[in-house]
């Protein structure tokens, strides 16, 4: 007999249950202004992206072609899955030192996850996250990309 | 009675006699049945479409997403561009299947829902075959459909597809059982298996408020097992990915594996329509007794309009089912039919038919 009404209340118990994770949906259907997603921006005018959108890594520039990448390397070995790669060569200073600086700072976006390390650890603040969002490109050798201009410079008083 | 200034009957009549004065008797039968195939291919087609539609839209609805929107407005072009696209794909044939019965699965599956559909009473006088053995009917020729499925399992030459058509059909079979034994608990409320008789019974009151207690669970029994015998969520282990990629149907592509899915679309309509007849009066109106005025204002809207509404109304519960509760194992599939369901249904019949015995059902 116990068995019996043990059997009645699970049904009742299960259909509750169920009632109430319909509930849940519910509330999300009847409640459409709460979406979470939006529609594919056309309207390049009125645009608004959120401040921390990831969209690519980039350098940026002064408008003497002068950035702070001192090519330390700390981006690329707390890169994930490397998609980062510095090159660096020496050169010799007016003071007649030999010094180490940038020569190519390659980003590879098609191996990027977005994960934000290589902006946070950049002892310098060389590098920052763009708010790009269209990547698509016919051929891959497009993803890969050298961050620092042609001809560009460290600039002064970038502590190294 | 009020319904009857919506009847299709005349419409259709004028069209037999016509057809009838102008050609020989076999002509005319042979060009309504070109008449009747075309229209409910095109009804198979459009219906289909805007079901896949609704879904996503549904879907995206309660998961707070926007669901699609980039082809036509609110992206209302979307499926047709999926299915230009299905059209246009690869026919892949998988090395050494069982040619015939590889691509004879995809047409059994797609021929019941056709078959089924012909029964179903769209508006009065708008019904292609009216037996009087209709709810018989529909419960026989819908159970076709697992051979279709365990073909598809058996001649993709895959073991996967093979468990996987094995536990749609076991799946199916059983719930088969819920279904039959759920629309029987009406036919003994009824008295009669015609459909339009079922239909015209409900005129003072749909089956599921005159039945009282054992109509009510009938329904509910009814829905659930309806919801698992078309392979939907939460019962849709067919598409399980993570466990057995796609099921049945993994080695089919392009339009093969379309008619799968619309065949599994129109099931949808047809579990929804059968729920409708059986439980909420079909195309008849909504009427409460003694309300003269409200009856009236009913019964202005056609009855096309009411039988739609009615089953896009169950349609969406369904999906409501699919959007919110998660995938059940396939024990968990067995225990719920043989335990539960089919107890349930047994002793409701009995509560029925001692209703019925007693005169307690109008």
């Amino acid at each position: 007999m116990k068995s019996f009404l043990n059997y009645i209340s699970e049904i009742f118990k299960g259909v509750w249950t169920l009632l109430i994770g319909m509930k849940v949906t519910a509330k999300y259907f009847f409640t459409p202004w709460k979406h979470v997603t939006q529609q594919y921006p056309e309207n390049r005018e009125k645009l608004f992206i959120a401040e921390r959108f990831r969209g690519e890594v980039v350098m940026p520039h002064n408008e003497n072609n002068e950035h702070a990448c001192t090519g330390c390397g700390i981006c690329e070995l707390n890169c994930p899955n490397g998609s980062i790669e510095i090159i660096t060569k020496s050169i010799l200073t007016e003071e007649g030192k030999k010094k180490r600086i940038i020569d190519q700072h390659i980003y590879h976006l098609g191996m990027c996850t977005f994960c934000n390390l290589c902006v946070k650890t950049c002892p310098s603040d060389a590098i920052v996250m763009a708010q790009t969002f269209e990547h698509a490109y016919w051929d891959r050798t497009q993803l890969t990309k050298v961050l620092n201009k042609p001809g560009s410079k460290i600039m002064a008083g970038v502590k190294e | 009675m009020e319904f009857e200034k919506y009847d299709f009957t005349p419409i259709t009549q004028s069209i037999h006699q016509a057809l009838l004065e102008s050609t020989t008797p076999l002509l005319t039968l042979i060009i309504e049945w070109t008449i009747i195939g075309v229209l409910y291919l095109l009804f198979v087609a459009v219906f289909g479409l805007f079901l896949v539609y609704a879904e996503r839209k549904v879907c995206a609805a309660f998961q707070q997403r926007l669901g699609p929107m980039r082809v036509g407005p609110w992206g209302l072009l979307q499926t047709i561009a999926d299915f230009i696209k299905l059209l246009m794909k690869e026919l892949i044939q998988p090395k050494s299947v069982d040619s015939f019965l590889y691509n004879l699965a995809p047409f059994v599956v797609i021929i019941v829902p056709f078959l089924t559909i012909s029964v179903i009473p769209f508006a009065p006088g708008l019904q292609a075959l009216d037996f009087d053995i209709g709810i018989f009917f529909v419960t026989a020729v819908s159970s076709v459909g697992v051979i279709g499925v365990l073909l598809a399992g058996w001649a993709s030459n895959n073991k996967y597809s093979l468990i996987g058509g094995m536990r749609s059909g076991a799946q199916i079979v059983s719930y088969e059982l819920s279904v039959g034994l759920s629309l029987i608990t009406m036919v003994i409320l009824a008295g009669t298996m015609q459909i339009s008789e079922i239909v015209l019974l409900q005129r003072e009151g749909w089956f599921l408020f005159k039945g009282h207690i054992p109509a009510v669970i009938a329904f509910l029994v009814f829905i659930v097992a309806g919801t698992a015998e078309t392979n939907r969520g939460p019962f849709d282990l067919a598409e399980a990915e993570s466990e057995l990629t796609a099921g049945f149907h993994t080695e089919y592509s392009g339009i093969k594996f379309a008619f799968f899915f619309l065949a599994e679309y129109i099931n949808l309509f047809i579990v929804s329509a059968m729920a409708v007849i059986v439980f909420l009066g079909g195309w008849m109106p909504f009427h409460i007794g003694g309300w003269d005025g409200f009856n009236a204002i009913m019964d202005f809207i056609p009855g096309l309009v009411w039988f739609f509404m009615k089953v896009l109304g169950i349609i969406f519960l369904i999906m409501w089912f699919k959007w919110t509760f998660p995938r059940l194992r396939v024990d968990q599939i067995l225990t719920l039919e043989w335990k539960y369901l089919l107890p349930i249904n047994l002793f409701n019949i009995l509560l029925m038919a001692f209703l019925v015995l007693m005169g307690w059902h109008w």
